[in-house]
């Protein structure tokens, strides 16, 4: 492997991996905040590219504010789906939250599916199609979008939960919801809150994959299960953590891919995915059932 | 007084369901349905089992087509390339997936509810992958075509007239067993592990065990229906046992009312003639629908559908019953 294969190889799971950093990213703070695991999430990122895709060719708007809108959207979907679905049930079960998170995926994915698109569509690259050299091997400009839309988020969300208030109550929320509430947070401002922010996380991931891979009214389904891997390797507790685990789990399918041989490596490439998800339950299982019991 | 009518009604609903099978492969019947029936049967089957594991015992899982699709593909592996007698292929499927089960019971019961969704889940898509990948080693690239039909004798259950008795036989054997099952000792202790696990634990049960004792069972149900799946059909693709599929069983037994035997008839029903295009021309609406259904039912009747309803008839009865012996 030379080394500009080794560049290339690395970029082409850096791309893949930011998405699902950023899909881990919406798992991490949904779950710290309400202990629920979010089965919509990859809906979201779903979501913003489908509804970009039709702003922008059934609607005639602009890029820009076609991407906007896309993202504050798939926001409201978020908070939608807090407010109709998960609020409502009192003393709600674990099973019964996984169930309605599942029968929301289901409707937001049937709903984008009848009255988005069910072609495969992907959107305009937002600088062009020329390819960028760098140490010998070819880079999409929008390889540079998804990376930087990745990492500015990583850096907003780290300075909103650690230098504004909303975001020291969400921490504190998710640590002791009971205490919290003492001292005047409102847990379930505060879950609202978190859907929303962890939808428009997926929104954003969304548009700014759009132009890179094809995105269909399916493909939520493995883009959350990605991550929700990236999101465990992080284990849950820390966004940074769970970015790392995206790309990571990106780098690992890019260079298992590139070993590989075969007509099925798509397939072999969702299996690394899956296999590496087992892997760490159980490995985890231990302090996994702990959380469950205290948490 | 009361218990003896509800018996009465209950013999009543359980004889015309029995007349309505019985009658239902005729042409002047139900005609083009006979098949919608066979397909109800069919996921009645697994839906009994997913009831067993998550409404009575408490256990999420999101990967139940895997077992359902494990069983379609060996039957057809072992008929098609190996020339093996269906039955015996039948049996061999269900004994291979209740050993599969049992393997990976121990492994996935370290963890719980949320966790233990995801990695059924993700158990589930490993399957979905590895029968997408047996395709084209024993058949065609989209599946397996050309699976022999059950037959007695010289008797082969080859029409949709014959394979309707045969499907609805298993079906209805396999309720009452899973009706006996949670009415007997271990029907209790699989309640108690659903309350709480740590006073069922105290109280001798040992939780683990049950636990991959009735994955088990819903395994081999799940296998069962396979195979029948695939007798009838006759031909295996990965279509049936894809995520949406075992989304779907869910859904099932969701609507069946999750502690209830033979809501699982109902569940299967409802969910089978919401997405039968002749019937209702729902069309790929039917998602919507599914996902609708299972956020209202767990928003206001986290206990399923078919319970909520029941209960409501038990209600209004009750009501009728006092107006009746009133002065």
């Amino acid at each position: 492997m030379s080394s500009a294969q080794f560049v290339q190889c690395l970029i082409n799971g850096v791309t893949p991996g930011s998405i699902y950093a950023l899909v881990g990213l919406g798992f991490t703070i949904i779950y710290a905040v309400t202990k629920i695991i979010n089965f919509a999430q990859g809906e979201f990122v779903m979501l913003g590219g489908l509804v970009a895709y039709t702003l922008i060719h059934r609607a005639g708007i602009p890029l820009v504010p076609a991407l906007l809108l896309s993202i504050l959207i798939a926001a409201a979907v978020g908070a939608a789906m807090y407010l109709l679905a998960i609020r409502p049930p009192k003393k709600a079960s674990v099973v019964s939250l996984i169930i309605i998170t599942i029968g929301a995926a289901m409707f937001i994915r049937g709903i984008a599916g009848q009255e988005l698109t069910k072609d495969f569509v992907s959107l305009p690259s937002f600088s062009g199609e020329e390819p960028i050299s760098f140490l010998g091997a070819h880079i999409d400009p929008q390889v540079l979008w998804i990376i930087g839309a990745m990492v500015v988020v990583t850096i907003i969300l780290h300075l909103f939960l650690n230098y504004t208030m909303v975001g020291k109550a969400l921490k504190a929320c998710a640590i002791n919801p009971v205490a919290s509430s003492l001292v005047g947070i409102n847990p379930k401002t505060m879950a609202l809150i978190a859907f929303v922010l962890a939808a428009a996380i997926g929104g954003i991931g969304g548009v700014v994959c759009a132009p890179k891979i094809s995105m269909s009214y399916q493909a939520g389904v493995m883009l959350g299960l990605k991550g929700f891997v990236a999101a465990a390797i992080g284990g849950f507790g820390s966004p940074v953590a769970a970015v790392f685990g995206g790309l990571l789990l990106g780098i690992v399918e890019s260079f298992a891919v590139w070993i590989s041989w075969g007509p099925f490596t798509s397939d072999y490439k969702d299996a690394i995915a899956l296999v590496v998800l087992l892997f760490i339950l159980l490995l985890r299982s231990g302090k996994l059932a702990e959380e469950e019991r205290t948490g | 007084m009361l218990a003896r009518l509800k018996s009465n009604w209950s013999y009543l609903a359980i004889a015309s369901l029995f007349v309505v099978l019985i009658l239902a492969p005729f042409h002047w019947f139900l005609g083009q349905y006979t098949t919608l029936m066979i397909f109800i049967g069919i996921y009645t089957i697994v839906t009994v089992g997913l009831c067993l594991l998550m409404g009575y015992t408490g256990q999420v899982s999101l990967g139940q087509a895997a077992f359902f699709g494990m069983g379609a593909y060996i039957s057809a592996i072992l008929t098609t390339t190996y020339g093996v007698n269906p039955w015996l292929a039948m049996l061999a499927a269900a004994i291979m997936t209740g050993v599969f089960a049992y393997t990976i019971g121990y492994l996935i019961f370290r963890l719980k509810g949320n966790y233990l969704a995801m990695a059924t889940l993700g158990l589930g898509l490993i399957m979905l992958i590895v029968f997408r990948q047996l395709n084209p080693v024993f058949g065609e690239p989209d599946g397996i075509p050309g699976i022999p039909s059950l037959s007695i004798g010289g008797f082969a259950f080859d029409s949709p007239f014959r394979m309707f008795f045969l499907v609805w036989f298993f079906c209805l054997v396999i309720l009452f067993i899973s009706q006996n099952l949670v009415r007997s000792r271990i029907g209790r202790a699989l309640k108690a592990i659903h309350g709480n696990e740590s006073a069922a634990e105290s109280l001798g049960i040992n939780v683990t065990q049950f636990k991959v004792k009735i994955l088990v069972l819903s395994a081999v149900y799940a296998s069962l229906a396979g195979s029948l799946l695939a007798y009838h059909v006759p031909y295996v693709g990965t279509q049936p046992f894809d995520f949406m599929a075992s989304v779907r069983l869910v859904v099932m037994a969701v609507i069946g009312g999750l502690a209830s035997v033979w809501g699982a008839i109902f569940g299967a029903g409802a969910t089978r003639i919401l997405s039968d295009h002749l019937l209702l021309g729902f069309g790929d609406w039917d998602v919507v629908v599914y996902g609708f259904i299972l956020v209202l039912v767990m928003i206001f009747m986290p206990e399923g559908l078919f319970v909520k309803l029941k209960e409501l008839f038990e209600r209004l009865q009750l009501r009728y019953r006092k107006k009746g012996a009133g002065p």
